[in-house]
């Protein structure tokens, strides 16, 4: 029940990245711009060949997997928003019925309901706001009933309490056994919502473990090159910055 | 059968007879002397004919533009219509415009020849952007080896042969020009048809219809088959026949929910539907000689082009 990326390799984005996730975990992937989160969930989701290296699934190689199969067992979720055409909400969360070519209503209107948006199901997709958009675009994943969801940014559009409720969302996800790997810009939703974080910098894996550990002080100040500090409330953490001064 | 296709075939079902009738002689079936001769081996094969190449440009219209995910594209960018008339053109040039056969052969060898190399291009990798360049580069070496051929034509009759024939037309059409294309756009449709479900994916990008499990490659071979097979033969038998691509999807777009799967079946409708009346127009216009069907498009299509233009213009600012 893992889906691993092994020595990973591609083109200068990613340099012999490994990590094996596990499923009924919330996963967070973090780094600066440029780091190489979106190339390693995208070659996680089997959609990029690595240069060298393999990523496997209950350790079949991927790259062996027939279309169809990896995607009903994994649901993509990429940080653009493009939709193409005006078409109605329901029919875009019914593509993710694509890979087990059904016209199943019930997992439709499940993930609608999850997502708060059934009373957008018969709207146009071009009169949707940024954050409806998103979990639209969310929904359609959930609507395909995946093991896996694999999420680029899933929150970069959506408002504090859209967020807060996704996460619970995607919590109770995990909490049925299914995997999510997230790329997450805020690291203070990493270290309070996953189980565990992965650190890339520069197409490496800097830190894995614990967001407690994987997301320290120290290890932002390294990746980052800012200067933090954790100031915890309740239980949760929220990150305070200090801006560098130049050392004279 | 959705509502699009429904609209499009009752208009098509009124529009075939009335069409049979219309030309610069009207048909009464009753007195025009020889009307069952006129009927059969004129008026109904050019009708049938039509269709035929209107289904076929209505269909590679839509799924273009569900592929390209652009309403501004039309089959004719991609280089098989430029390759299909190049081998007509060089049938013409050798003067084998006689020969019933050779000259759609030529054509279809044509259309067949830049399928191949956009297959060899772009067909590989599967990327949109290099289809669409590939396609463009294409395109324009058929015209400028079109252009080579009419500028060294042999004598002026063959030049004026070229010429008229490139603004394509149904005049003279007989049973023998259905034969040649109705299988293959039959064909082509059906291929066009098939990738629907793949277009809808690919709404969402390309990384998402691939996390679909959606072939992107295989949907690049199917189309190139497709808009071959039907855009191919359709020049084949009537030559250029313009806009019909771009104009069809856009009219049929209103019926439908705007999903590129519902779409291909009522362009091909609404494509017959409008070569038949605009092929009925040209015969009925009172001019000395009969207005080419290829000109006539072109002259509804370039400012319908302008007006769309102008309408995103105005949703974009």
């Amino acid at each position: 029940m893992s889906l691993a990326a092994s020595a990973l390799t591609i083109d200068g984005r990613l340099t012999d990245a490994s990590a094996l996730l596990e499923r009924g975990r919330i996963t967070a992937i973090c780094g600066p711009n440029g780091a190489g989160k979106s190339t390693l969930i995208e070659a996680l989701a089997g959609l990029l060949a690595p240069d060298a290296g393999t990523v496997t699934l209950d350790r079949v190689d991927l790259s062996q997997l027939p279309g169809r199969e990896r995607a009903k067992r994994i649901g993509y979720l990429p940080q653009t928003h493009e939709i193409a055409w005006d078409v109605p909400v329901r029919n875009l969360v019914e593509l993710g019925r694509m890979p087990h070519a059904d016209r199943n209503a019930a997992p439709v209107d499940a993930a609608l309901r999850a997502l708060d948006i059934a009373h957008l199901a018969e709207r146009r997709a071009q009169s949707l706001s940024g954050g409806e958009t998103a979990r639209v675009l969310l929904a359609r994943v959930l609507a395909g009933e995946p093991e896996w969801i694999l999420a680029d940014e899933p929150l970069a559009a959506l408002d504090i309490a859209h967020q807060l409720a996704l996460l619970a969302h995607l919590r109770a996800a995990a909490t049925v056994g299914k995997g999510i790997v997230l790329v997450l810009h805020d690291l203070a939703h990493a270290m309070n919502h996953a189980d565990r974080v992965i650190v890339l910098d520069q197409g490496r894996v800097a830190a894995d473990g614990l967001p407690s550990e994987a997301l320290s002080a120290a290890t932002i100040e390294t990746v980052w090159k800012t200067g933090v500090q954790w100031i915890e409330h309740d239980g949760w953490r929220a990150l305070v910055t200090a801006p560098r001064v130049p050392s004279s | 059968m959705n509502r699009a296709s429904l609209i499009f075939a009752a208009l098509l079902l009124v529009a075939f007879p009335l069409s049979l009738l219309a030309g610069r002689v009207w048909l009464d079936p009753a007195t025009t002397p020889n009307a069952a001769l006129i009927l059969a081996e004129l008026r109904l094969p050019r009708a049938v004919l039509a269709i035929v190449v209107g289904g076929g440009l209505g269909a590679a219209g839509a799924a273009m533009q569900g592929y390209l995910r652009n309403p501004l594209a039309d089959p004719g960018l991609f280089g098989i219509a430029p390759g299909a008339a190049l081998g007509a053109v060089t049938a013409l040039w050798f003067g084998y415009s006689a020969s019933a056969w050779l000259l759609p052969l030529l054509a279809l060898l044509g259309a067949g020849g830049a399928m191949a190399l956009l297959a060899a291009i772009a067909g590989r990798t599967g990327g949109i952007a290099l289809f669409t360049l590939a396609g463009l580069m294409v395109a324009s070496l058929a015209g400028a080896l079109t252009a080579l051929a009419i500028s060294m034509a042999p004598n002026a009759f063959a030049m004026s042969e070229i010429v008229l024939w490139l603004n394509g037309a149904l005049t003279d059409r007989s049973w023998r020009e259905v034969a040649i294309a109705s299988p293959l756009v039959a064909l082509g449709i059906a291929l066009l048809w098939r990738s629907g479900h793949a277009l809808d994916a690919l709404t969402l990008g390309e990384p998402v219809a691939r996390s679909l499990g959606i072939d992107t490659r295989a949907l690049l071979w199917l189309l190139i088959a497709g808009v071959g097979l039907t855009v191919g033969a359709s020049v084949a038998v009537a030559g250029i026949i313009g806009f019909v691509g771009l104009i069809v999807p856009h009219l049929v777009r209103p019926f439908t929910d705007n999903r590129p799967s519902q779409l291909v079946l009522p362009s091909a409708l609404a494509g017959a539907l409008l070569v038949l009346v605009a092929d009925s127009i040209v015969r009925i216009l009172p001019l000395v000689t009969e207005l080419r069907l290829g000109i006539a498009l072109s002259l509804l299509g370039a400012p319908f082009f302008l007006w769309l233009l102008l309408r995103m213009r105005r949703g974009l600012a």
